[in-house]
């Protein structure tokens, strides 16, 4: 068989593929294989690769903490927060995609240079404001946090998703006679739903995943699942294989959300790129 | 019951003005159409009488009543787009009684209604179907149905046909003009298609540049043309215009002379025109005669045969190139000379500012009317 520049071109291209998403994918493949390990064979060195695999670690994270209240809250907070920057991000959007003012793009600039500000910056200010309102450690407290940390994104990919919908067509509602309510839930959102959803999903993983804002602002009560991994780098001393299972069982619902939303994702992600 | 006034209507986008007080008046029962080049300010003339375009500055009454501040959900009027604007997401059924289902009507009224307006556009069969399942003409025919079933007091229709093709466009045109009849109801239609405008309307309304340049019935624009535009816009192919002076004015008319030499009395009022003046002289196409004596002659330059009639495109000898109408058989070709004969009868005179001048004869159809023959029910 002889290689054409083409063939060539693709093969080249699908090893650099192939390296990348394993340089990514490695670090959670080592957790989980680390997580089945004992606690010797994981600080091993040269590392182990083919061991006799074990549940200890699983039975003493289980022992040692309530993962259902952790998950409880991760569930509670990343969906509380997703459902109430979408509430305030729809009509938002709604008026920059299609009541542009002169200064609409500039405000959307700004809302996003918010995100480039490191959040430690407005640790101390936002600690205060939650210790004096009570906020500490409460889940309504968190996800206000976290609403606000998303909300810039959330109106970003909203207005992308919003821009792309005909305008006539809420026009048309509008002589038949629908208010501007009606207009956004009656037309824009169903003609949106994709957009909303893969925004949703965005959200909802962002959240999971946040580890700065709950660490500090929660202990107990309302600890997501990052502050339950945390809890495993104890005072005592780093326990690789019981932190790997930690880990493993704190990301294993979003991985498979997200495993399962892949494709939805991926087209609200690439969206304007494509189009 | 619908009138439409309108009052100084103006509408500036920042420092641009784009129409420029428009007073018009549009009747009950008329089809009112607003033709004009592109960039005229026709469209945003009708999204302004329907809400979608805030008013700068003027007066937009219905039947009488100021709506100026009236959210376009609550003017009772319904709007057929170019591009259709269908709810991608609803059935046809859903898709036409959207508007009852927002007025709070139960399900029974709703699906009675719809279907009333199905059986007029025959559409019976189309009801579950979603828009993306359906041709460009049953689209146009869904969104006119949409508007339909609202009953409004005054249907706006923004280009409606543009995106037919030819043999719909003009199947689509008599579907509009019998539903016109049929529905006794106040139209506004808006189009670039001069030809559209003089089979549909009761009314043209002439734009150029945010200023109406004429409004008048389509004979009335056709026979009497204000100015030189409209003398141009209206009528297919367009009007020819020769270089003329005037030599004399008389009661028969004004005598002009052509740059051939030859001498044309044009029945119309002396107006603003005095001896000496350089003038146009206005012509159509289908008013020239190909003859022995003629005034004016030239070399055939292009000859387009439609069979029924052929245009040919004459050189003239003296001035610019001009379009004659003539019958389908003739047998002239290319570069032959052909003598040209003008009918002072059908000729227009434009002085220099452009205005026409007013012609001694009124055509006696000019201000023939098509209003819908039933009382609106």
């Amino acid at each position: 068989m002889t290689i054409t520049p083409k063939l060539r071109d693709r093969i080249v291209y699908t090893v650099i593929g192939w390296a990348a998403a394993g340089v990514i994918f490695f670090p959670i493949f080592w957790m989980v294989l680390t997580s089945f390990k004992t606690e010797v064979e994981a600080i091993a060195t040269p590392p182990k690769l083919f061991f006799t695999p074990t549940l200890e670690n699983y039975s003493t994270v289980r022992e040692r903490a309530d993962y259902v209240h952790f998950a409880f809250n991760s569930i509670i907070v990343s969906v509380g927060a997703t459902f109430l920057a979408t509430l305030i991000a729809v009509p938002a959007s709604y008026a920059m995609a299609f009541f542009p003012g002169k200064r609409t793009k500039d405000l959307l600039l700004w809302m996003l240079s918010t995100k480039m500000m490191p959040a430690v910056g407005v640790l101390i200010p936002i600690y205060l404001l939650f210790r004096d309102t009570g906020a500490i450690d409460t889940r309504w407290g968190l996800t206000l946090v976290y609403t606000l940390m998303n909300l810039p994104i959330v109106v970003w990919m909203l207005y992308t998703f919003f821009k792309e919908v005909p305008k006539e067509i809420l026009e048309a509602g509008r002589m038949d006679g629908a208010k501007p309510k009606q207009e956004v839930w009656m037309l824009l959102m169903p003609l949106s739903l994709p957009g909303i959803a893969s925004t949703a999903l965005l959200s909802i993983i962002l959240c999971w995943n946040e580890a700065f804002w709950s660490l500090n602002l929660t202990t107990s009560n309302a600890a997501p699942l990052t502050t339950f991994i945390a809890s495993f780098s104890a005072p005592e001393g780093l326990f690789w294989a019981k932190l790997s299972a930690a880990s493993t069982v704190a990301i294993a619902p979003i991985l498979v959300f997200g495993w399962m939303s892949q494709r939805q994702l991926v087209r609200g992600l690439t969206f304007g790129a494509v189009k | 019951m619908a009138t439409v006034t309108l009052k100084g209507i103006e509408k500036n986008y920042g420092d641009v003005q784009v129409i420029k007080g428009v007073d018009l008046s549009i009747e009950d029962r008329e089809f009112c159409v607003f033709v004009g080049p592109s960039g005229c300010g026709k469209s945003t003339l009708l999204r302004m009488i329907a809400g979608l375009e805030e008013i700068t500055a003027g007066e937009l009454l219905l039947d009488g009543a100021r709506i100026n501040d009236v959210p376009p959900s609550e003017r009772g009027l319904a709007m057929v787009f170019q591009s259709y604007a269908l709810y991608p997401h609803m059935s046809v059924a859903d898709n036409m009684g959207f508007s009852l289902r927002l007025a709070g009507a139960s399900k029974e009224e709703r699906r009675a209604k719809v279907a009333e307006a199905a059986r007029i556009l025959h559409l019976d069969a189309l009801l579950d179907r979603k828009p993306k399942e359906l041709s460009g003409g049953q689209r146009q025919r869904v969104a006119i149905g949409r508007a339909i079933v609202r009953k409004p007091k005054v249907f706006l229709f923004d280009e409606p046909l543009s995106n037919l093709d030819a043999a719909l466009r003009v199947q689509m045109r008599i579907e509009l003009a019998r539903l016109h009849d049929e529905l006794a109801a106040t139209m506004i239609y808006v189009t670039h298609d001069q030809v559209e405008a003089m089979t549909m309307a009761d009314k043209i309304v002439v734009l150029q540049g945010g200023v109406v340049e004429q409004a008048g019935t389509p004979l009335e624009l056709y026979h009497h043309p204000r100015n030189q535009f409209v003398a141009g816009f209206i009528g297919s192919p367009k009007m020819n215009f020769l270089p003329a002076k005037v030599t004399g004015i008389e009661e028969a008319g004004t005598i002009v002379q052509l740059a051939s030499g030859s001498v044309v009395v044009i029945p119309v009022r002396p107006g603003n025109h005095r001896i000496g003046d350089e003038v146009t002289l206005g012509v159509r196409p289908e008013h020239l005669h190909l003859g022995g004596t003629g005034e004016i002659s030239g070399e055939v330059m292009v000859v387009e045969r439609l069979g029924g009639e052929t245009f040919l495109y004459t050189q003239l000898d003296n001035g610019p190139m001009i379009i004659v109408q003539a019958d389908g058989e003739i047998p002239t070709g290319v570069h032959e000379r052909v003598k040209i004969k003008l009918d002072p009868a059908t000729c227009h005179l434009f002085e220099k500012n452009g205005l026409a001048a007013e012609r001694i004869h009124r055509h006696p159809l000019a201000h023939l009317r098509r209003l819908p023959t039933r009382k609106a029910g």
